[in-house]
């Protein structure tokens, strides 16, 4: 039972001669993102703590990361890249469409009750 | 009448069985819709852990002040180090659960049993892992008071600015007060075990230690904890109602009470994620090795699993990211 797999990544720009190839290659290059996740991580580079939408760059970067990684362990360990356009897309469409919905009704909220607590006759520093 | 007939046939073809929907089998995408639905019951999670956050931006507690233990080096402050080795536990045995994935394409079956029973090593390494996190988390370092109004108060050396450990300080005032249990009060009530030392005998040693400073848990604009200056302190310390060690879903040492609730709540549902992928792989595992797989012919079900193991392996991606980094 042979199974076709598409062996490039970053769009074409890299081609692997063997699937586990590809895996290995994917492996160092999640552990690259990892360790400069950490790294950021640890120094906290000022130049990164402006902000940026509400939240510190550093953060954007880390989550941007983390979705990149999410994207390769999804597309290459379980073989998205190898699925038809319609299954990929009826399983990633829901999640794209509701998630960011979700994350953005709810932290709005949060922070308009952050200001009624700050701004607000409740006190809570007592 | 011909038109009819054949309608019928060409029906019979698409509905009669043996396809396959998006090209996929029936296993595979039923498993694939499931991650589609748990995805989103963690992302519920996460997205109400973010939502206390932004509800208390200003007070939150610091990953890196909480989590900063590594195993053989107490006392040295090494955030992130640990769960950082953690996550690259789980991609490694990401790793290995693909290649048995391929393994099982070219029907090598040593090299499949292989490959999952070093997966299923890595996944109990991760669940020990996160054992000793939780150990660590829950005793706590270096414990704290609460106030009436459920503030965290730390103690901080004025010297160094480093944490200072409240068995280090408090005073000895002999007492009476036991831990009221059913057999030594009355029947049907008790409570928890008592903290170590009184509130009075921390107020006492903070007040004849000049060294001490309280740390609070609002941050000021560069993202520190606001130290208060002796005098506020000791005006401060006045309001301490209860002596605080470790972490527990009631309260906890290192600031808001939710921050405990989340950590427990969404690494303990990742954590029992993992537990039952270990166990499938086991079955799994077990079957490779007395030939089930062999004999069906193809390893779709190390297919199936292995996508169980990779989604959880990306869950951890995302808390990593939530609960360490940002």
């Amino acid at each position: 039972m042979a199974v076709e797999h598409k062996l490039s990544i970053f769009r074409g720009r890299l081609t692997f001669a063997s699937n586990t190839q590809k895996i290995w290659g994917v492996l160092i290059f999640l552990s690259i993102v990892t360790v400069v996740e950490v790294a950021l991580g640890i120094f906290k580079p000022t130049i990164l703590m402006s902000y940026f939408l509400g939240m510190k760059l550093l953060n954007w970067i880390f989550i941007i990361l983390t979705i990149v990684k999410a994207y390769y362990i999804a597309w290459d360990f379980m073989h998205l890249r190898d699925e038809t356009r319609s299954l990929t897309s009826s399983i990633v469409l829901p999640l794209v469409i509701l998630i960011p919905y979700l994350v953005f009704i709810l932290l709005l909220e949060a922070d308009y009750i952050y200001n009624v607590m700050t701004d607000g006759f409740v006190s809570w520093n007592f | 009448m011909d038109a009819t007939l054949t309608n019928q046939s060409e029906n019979e073809k698409i509905w009669g069985g043996g396809n396959k929907p998006l090209n996929s089998s029936y296993g595979k995408m039923m498993m694939w819709f499931f991650i589609v639905s748990d995805a989103l019951t963690f992302s519920g999670f996460l997205a109400a852990y973010g939502f206390s956050r932004f509800k208390f931006i200003d007070s939150w507690p610091i990953a890196d002040e909480v989590f900063n233990h590594f195993p053989f080096l107490h006392g040295v402050d090494a955030p992130m180090y640990y769960v950082a080795l953690m996550t690259f536990i789980l991609i490694f045995s990401s790793v290995t659960m693909v290649l048995a994935v391929d393994a099982g394409h070219h029907m090598k079956k040593n090299k499949v049993a292989f490959y999952m029973l070093l997966t299923i090593v890595g996944g109990a390494i991760f669940l020990g892992s996160q054992a000793w996190e939780w150990k660590n988390f829950i005793n706590g370092q270096y414990g704290a008071v609460e106030t009436r109004g459920g503030q965290i108060l730390q103690f901080v050396s004025a010297d160094t600015g480093k944490r200072v450990n409240i068995t280090s300080f408090a005073a000895s005032i002999p007492t009476d007060r036991e831990q009221h249990q059913g057999r030594n009060g009355i029947w049907y009530a008790s409570e928890s075990t008592l903290p170590t030392y009184s509130v009075e005998e921390i107020k006492k040693g903070f007040i004849n230690n000049n060294d001490l400073l309280l740390k609070t848990q609002q941050l000021d604009e560069n993202g520190h904890k606001i130290v208060l200056s002796r005098e506020e302190s000791i005006s401060k310390i006045a309001q301490s109602v209860y002596v605080v060690e470790g972490a527990n879903l009631i309260r906890n040492e290192y600031g808001n009470r939710l921050f405990a609730n989340f950590f427990f709540f969404i690494t303990g549902f990742h954590g029992f994620h993992v537990l039952s992928g270990v166990l499938i792989n086991l079955i799994v595992f077990f079957n490779v090795v007395i030939g089930t797989y062999e004999k069906r012919g193809h390893y779709e079900m190390v297919e199936k699993v292995g996508l169980y193991w990779h989604f959880v392996d990306l869950v951890w991606v995302f808390v990593f990211t939530f609960f360490y980094l940002v």
